[in-house]
C-alpha cells in the first residue's frame, strides 16, 4: 500500500513541473530573450553601417557580385567533389599510418628500438615542418625524378605529402590517449596472464582510441581545409577552380563561393566534434 | 611437507623507501592466510609482488618448489595460475561484465566464447549476477563490480588466489554474500591470501593470521592465538586501535 502510494507520488512529480523547475524555466526565457535581441542589434548595424564605409560599393562589385556567383557556383561545387574525394581516400590512410607510428613509438622491447626512434623522427620531422612545404617538396620533387605513369602524378604524390603531415599529429594524439589510461588497467590485464600485445590491443587501444575521436575529429577538419594546399602542385580543386574563374571574370566572388563551400562541411564537423568533446567531459566528471 | 606457496627473505623498494624488509611467509595447499596491518604497512604491495605485477628487489618466491622471482622467467604462466582481485576492482569499463570475465581465458587459453558459456553462466548465478552479464561496469553498484572482478579472476581457474581489501567498498550485507564465497572456495580447496582491514573476517575464516608493521611480518599465528594472546606490543597496540 505504501507503495503504491508512493509510486503515485513519483509519477505525479514527473509530469506537474516543480517550483524549481518553473523558475529555472523563468530565468532561461528571460536569458535568450536578452540574446537575442543582443543578436540581432549587431547583425543590423553591420548590415546599416558597412554599407556606408566610403569603399563598400567597389568591394561588394568585386566580392559579392550576385552575377558572377550564379555563373560560377555550380563549377566551383563541381571542382570541390575532387577535394572530398582526396580527403575520402587520404583520411583512411592517414588514420592507420597514425596508429602505427603511435605504437612503433610505444615499444619497449628493447629489439624495437628502432622502431621507437624511427616513430620520435617521424613526429618531430612532420610536426616541424609547414604543410606546403612538405607538398612542395614532395609533389615537385619526386616526379622531377621522371618516373613513368602513373607514378609522376601530383594527385599521389600530393596525398602522400598530406598522410606524412596528419599522420605525425594524429600518432601524437593516439599516444596522449595510450597515456591516458590508468596504470591499474594494463595491472589487471597482466594479472589474469594477458600478454603485453593482447593488453594493448584489447584493455588499451579501444578506451584511448575512443577518447581521443573529438581531438581527431579536429585533425580531419583541418585536413578537409589543407587539401586546397594540393592546388600548388597540380589538381584543379575547388580553390584552384575559384582563381580560373578569378582571371574569367576578374572578379573575387568564386573565392566567397568557395570559401561558403568549405564552410557549409566545416562548421557542422566543428560543432559535432565540440559536442562530442563536451560530452565526453561531462561524463569524466 | 613444501609449501604451495612460500616467500624467503623477500625486499621491494619504490625508490629510498623500503616496503617489505625482507618477508618470510609460507602458505600451504588450501590454506587461507590473511594480512592484517596499518594502512601503508605493505599488504598490497606484498601481494602485488606474490603474482609478479611488482618485481621484487632481493628474496625469493616459490611456486610448487619452483622459484618464480628468477629475474627474466615468463611471467605469464605464473599469472595464470595466481589470480588477484584488487581493492578498486580495475574492470575493463569498455566490456560488458561477460566479456570482462570471457576476455583472458579467450585470449590466453583459446577458449572459445560457446564452450566458456555455461562456465562463466554459473559463476556470475553463483554470485547473484546472472541477471547483470550484459551489464556494462559503470552500469553496476561498486558491489556488483567487485563480484565482477572475482569472478572474472576465477574464471581463469587460478591455483592461488590473492584480495585485496575486496570488501573495504561493499555494502554490509554484501560483505556477508562475498564471505559465504570465501568459504565455498576454500572448502573447494583454494588457496587464498587475504589484505583485510576486516578483523571479524581474519578471525573467522583465516588458517593463519598474519600482522605486518613497517614492511616486516612482526608476528603470524593461528586466528585465536593472535587476537586473543597478541605477542608483540606493536600488534597489540593495533589490535587495541582496530578491534
Ligand atoms: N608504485 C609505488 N610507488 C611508490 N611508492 C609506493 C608504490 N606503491 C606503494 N607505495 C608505497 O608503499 C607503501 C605501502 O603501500 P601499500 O599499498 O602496500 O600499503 P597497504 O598496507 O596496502 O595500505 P592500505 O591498507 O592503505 O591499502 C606506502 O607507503 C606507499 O606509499
Ligand atoms: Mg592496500
Amino acid at each position: 500500500m505504501a507503495d503504491a502510494s508512493s509510486q503515485d507520488r513519483a509519477a505525479a512529480s514527473s509530469t506537474a513541473p516543480t517550483r524549481r523547475a518553473l523558475y529555472e524555466a523563468g530565468v532561461r526565457r528571460r536569458a535568450n530573450r536578452i540574446a537575442l535581441i543582443s543578436t540581432l542589434s549587431v547583425i543590423v548595424a553591420i548590415f546599416v553601417l558597412v554599407p556606408l564605409a566610403p569603399g563598400w560599393e567597389a568591394v561588394q562589385k568585386s566580392f559579392f557580385n550576385g552575377r558572377v556567383f550564379a555563373a560560377t557556383f555550380p563549377g566551383l561545387l563541381d571542382a570541390f567533389v575532387l577535394n572530398v574525394m582526396i580527403f575520402a581516400w587520404s583520411a583512411p590512410l592517414i588514420a592507420l599510418t597514425g596508429l602505427a607510428i603511435a605504437l612503433c613509438r610505444d615499444a619497449r622491447a628493447p629489439a624495437l628500438f628502432p622502431l621507437r626512434l624511427f616513430g620520435i623522427a617521424y613526429t618531430d620531422i612532420f610536426r616541424g615542418l609547414p604543410v606546403v612545404l612538405v607538398i612542395y617538396i614532395i609533389g615537385f620533387g619526386v616526379p622531377g625524378l621522371g618516373l613513368p605513369r602513373p607514378w609522376n602524378s601530383p594527385y599521389i604524390w600530393g596525398t602522400l605529402a598530406l598522410v606524412l603531415v596528419y599522420s605525425a599529429y594524429v600518432a601524437e594524439v593516439i599516444r596522449s590517449g595510450i597515456d591516458s589510461i590508468h596504470q591499474s588497467q594494463r595491472s589487471a590485464a597482466a594479472s589474469l596472464g594477458l600478454s603485453d600485445r593482447d593488453t594493448m590491443r584489447y584493455v588499451v587501444l579501444p578506451q584511448a582510441i575512443r577518447n581521443v575521436v573529438p581531438a581527431n575529429m579536429n585533425l580531419f577538419i583541418a585536413l578537409q581545409k589543407d587539401v586546397a594546399l594540393l592546388s600548388f602542385i597540380g589538381p584543379v580543386e575547388v580553390f584552384r577552380q575559384a582563381g580560373v574563374y578569378k582571371s574569367l571574370y576578374a572578379n573575387f566572388t568564386p573565392y566567397v563561393g568557395a570559401a561558403l563551400i568549405f564552410l557549409a562541411l566545416t562548421i557542422p564537423a566543428t560543432r559535432y566534434a565540440d559536442y562530442l568533446m563536451n560530452k565526453q567531459n561531462k561524463a569524466r566528471r | 611437507m613444501s609449501a604451495k606457496l612460500s616467500l624467503r627473505g623477500v625486499r621491494k623498494r619504490f625508490g629510498d623507501h623500503e616496503v617489505c624488509k625482507g618477508i618470510d611467509l609460507e602458505v600451504a595447499e588450501g590454506e587461507m592466510v590473511c594480512l592484517i596491518g596499518a594502512s601503508g604497512s605493505g599488504k598490497s604491495t606484498l601481494l602485488r609482488c606474490m603474482n609478479l605485477l611488482e618485481p621484487i628487489d632481493d628474496g625469493s618466491i616459490w611456486l610448487d618448489g619452483v622459484d618464480i622471482s628468477e629475474p627474466g622467467l615468463n611471467r605469464q604462466p605464473v599469472r595464470q595460475k595466481i589470480g588477484i582481485v584488487f581493492q578498486s576492482y580495475n574492470l575493463f569499463p569498455h566490456m560488458t561484465a561477460a566479456e570482462n570475465v570471457m576476455l583472458a581465458p579467450r585470449r590466453v587459453k583459446g577458449q572459445t566464447r560457446d564452450a566458456l558459456r555455461p562456465r562463466v553462466e554459473a559463476l556470475f548465478t553463483r554470485f547473484g549476477l546472472g541477471d547483470r552479464m550484459e551489464h556494462y561496469p559503470d552500469q553496476l553498484s561498486g558491489g556488483q563490480q567487485q563480484r565482477v572482478a572475482i569472478i572474472r579472476a576465477l574464471a581463469m581457474q587460478p591455483e592461488i588466489m590473492l584480495f585485496d581489501e575486496i570488501t573495504s567498498a561493499l555494502d554490509p550485507e554484501l560483505v556477508g554474500e562475498v564471505l559465504d564465497v570465501l568459504r565455498d572456495l576454500r572448502a573447494e580447496g583454494m588457496t587464498m591470501v587475504l589484505a583485510t582491514h576486516e578483523m571479524g573476517f581474519a578471525r573467522e575464516l583465516a588458517d593463519k593470521v598474519c600482522f605486518l608493521d613497517a614492511g616486516r611480518i612482526l608476528e603470524q599465528a593461528p586466528p585465536e592465538a593472535l587476537f586473543s594472546n597478541p605477542r608483540e606490543p606493536r600488534t597489540k597496540a593495533f589490535l587495541a586501535r582496530v578491534l
